[in-house]
């Protein structure tokens, strides 16, 4: 119960952390929604030309579009949450510290990065889907089922979110440096996640790839569930076993890094 | 100071200008995915969408090669080493341009300047002496009209502190915006970039009358060759923003 309490105190301070930066929010608010009005207007160009792309109808891509907007900073889907302040503590020799703490450090950063999360949908997710919902057609359900059902699909994208950033943070143990595990979170996230183009509408088998590697689980899902184009429960299950196999896969990592670890002197 | 910097790690160095090309090479990879379902998008083709592409980065890579630095500004600001700056015997906008100049951001030229290249072989056009001399003259002005938006977005930054973001969207959102040809987007938006904030003269405007397109919102002919005129006002209108901004700085006595 006591190690609860403090999972869930880590967590208030990732959301407290991110919510200090006021002026930042706004400015991202901003940024996300001039972003999704070219997004829109592009793929509206886009669905003109062949209607029906993907399987989803005007209103249906542009709903994906401002959903993007509102996931971008909240899954951290280029980068950017826990992760990067995890190798910048890996790298300084300051992991040290946190390996000493009585407290589990996956449960740590997965709390703290959680929090995190959570103020970025509110802060900085939501203005922008609204103004999408507000300005453009939108395909919204109108039951609070499929919004809670949403809820549902947001978190388990969470978990598998941090569970790739944490298995690249890891990696620093081994390289020191995390700026080329950076930018390969960068283009991954960006293009399997679906940022660039929904991922049912990548074409041939190159698509059939992208849809069941584990970025899937972060746009595409949450997207599918909310538009009711997919069994909520399958989707569940697609996410829940990444979230599972990636956060697996960081704990066998972390022993194995925890037991190389040699500390930098400063 | 921050080439030798980079270049003490050859490796790496290496690594990240592939990086660099890799990122900003995806906008491209997603219009070819595009491409891949249709054969032309709000009327123009591949080629000509590649043309646009390549004028945009190009001149956005060299404005970002130059000023690109103008993110640190926000934090140098907050930390209050920005102080330093102020009291060195240089201009402070050239320290600046100078702080962390990351000679990787050459990844983003190379990739614009290939697809340009492709571009100028693929697109069907029947070249005059003007239409040639007018791309170099895009590249330019462009490149230009962008380092203004970077400098009228640093001297926002002065005053608003932690908003670095709020220049992405224009920076950024600018060189993605004109990726796409004007007739994909909505009049007012179109008016709004070619009046408030003129990012058309990068290129809608003259790649226009290059490929023999009409006008965005039926401008005369005349004004694809205006773009040189728009840098220099977009400049000075930058500058005056810029002596603004330091003269409203106030330090945060960190």
């Amino acid at each position: 119960m006591g190690s609860g309490r403090l999972y869930a105190a880590v967590a208030a301070g990732g959301f407290r952390r991110y919510a200090t930066y006021r002026a930042a929010t706004l400015a991202g608010v901003f940024t996300n929604t001039v972003f999704g009005v070219i997004l829109v207007y592009t793929y509206l160009a886009l669905w003109d030309e062949k209607p029906h792309l993907g399987g989803y109808d005007q209103a249906q891509a542009v709903t994906y579009v401002w959903l993007g907007q509102c996931l971008y900073s909240t899954l951290a889907i280029q980068g950017g949450g826990a992760e990067k302040d995890l190798m910048d503590r890996i790298r300084t020799g300051e992991i040290a510290v946190d390996l000493y703490r009585p407290a589990d450090l996956q449960l740590w950063w997965l709390a703290s990065d959680l929090g995190r999360s959570m103020f970025q949908l509110i802060g900085r997710g939501v203005i922008p889907f609204a103004f999408g919902a507000l300005f453009f057609p939108m395909a919204l359900p109108t039951d609070v089922m499929s919004w809670a059902a949403l809820l549902v699909a947001l978190f388990l994208a969470m978990l598998v979110s941090f569970g790739i950033r944490y298995l690249a943070a890891l990696s620093a143990f081994w390289l020191m440096d995390g700026q080329g595990i950076s930018q390969a979170v960068m283009i991954l996230g960006i293009f399997c996640s679906g940022m660039v183009l929904p991922l049912n509408a990548f074409p041939g088998v190159f698509g059939d790839i992208v849809r069941v590697l584990p970025w899937a689980a972060q746009l595409q899902m949450p997207a599918d569930v909310l538009m009711g184009r997919t069994d909520p429960l399958g989707a569940y299950a697609f996410q829940a076993v990444w979230a599972v196999v990636l956060l697996a896969a960081g704990r066998l990592l972390q022993s194995a890094a925890t037991r190389r670890v040699v500390v930098q002197g400063g | 100071m921050w080439i030798r910097s980079a270049m003490t790690y050859r490796t790496s160095f290496v690594v990240t200008v592939f990086g660099n090309l890799a990122v900003t090479g995806l906008d491209f990879v997603g219009i070819l995915l595009m491409f891949s379902q249709v054969d032309s998008l709000g009327g123009w083709t591949l080629p000509e969408i590649a043309f646009l592409y390549g004028l945009s980065v190009t001149s956005f890579g060299i404005a970002d090669l130059v000023l690109g630095s103008m993110d640190v500004l926000g934090s140098r600001i907050r930390d209050g080493s920005f102080d330093i700056l102020l009291v060195r015997p240089a201009p402070v906008l050239a320290q600046i341009g100078a702080d962390h100049f990351a000679l990787r951001r050459l990844g983003r030229i190379t990739q614009g300047a290939v697809v340009l290249v492709w571009a100028l072989t693929a697109v069907d056009v029947d070249w005059s002496v003007a239409k040639v001399l007018l791309v170099p003259v895009m590249v330019v002005s462009g490149a230009v009209i962008f380092s203004a938006v970077f400098v009228a977005g640093a001297a926002f930054q002065i005053y608003a502190q932690d908003a670095s973001e709020v220049q992405n969207a224009f920076t950024y959102g600018g060189t993605t915006l004109l990726q796409y040809p004007p007739a994909v987007f909505g009049k007012d938006f179109v008016r709004g970039v070619t009046f408030m904030l003129p990012l058309a003269f990068v290129n809608w405007v003259p790649a226009s009358y290059v490929l023999g397109r009409p006008y965005p919102l039926e401008l005369p002919g005349w004004v694809a060759f205006v773009s040189p005129l728009v840098a220099v006002g977009c400049c000075a209108l930058a500058g005056l923003a810029w002596r603004a901004g330091l003269g409203s700085y106030r330090s945060t006595g960190s």
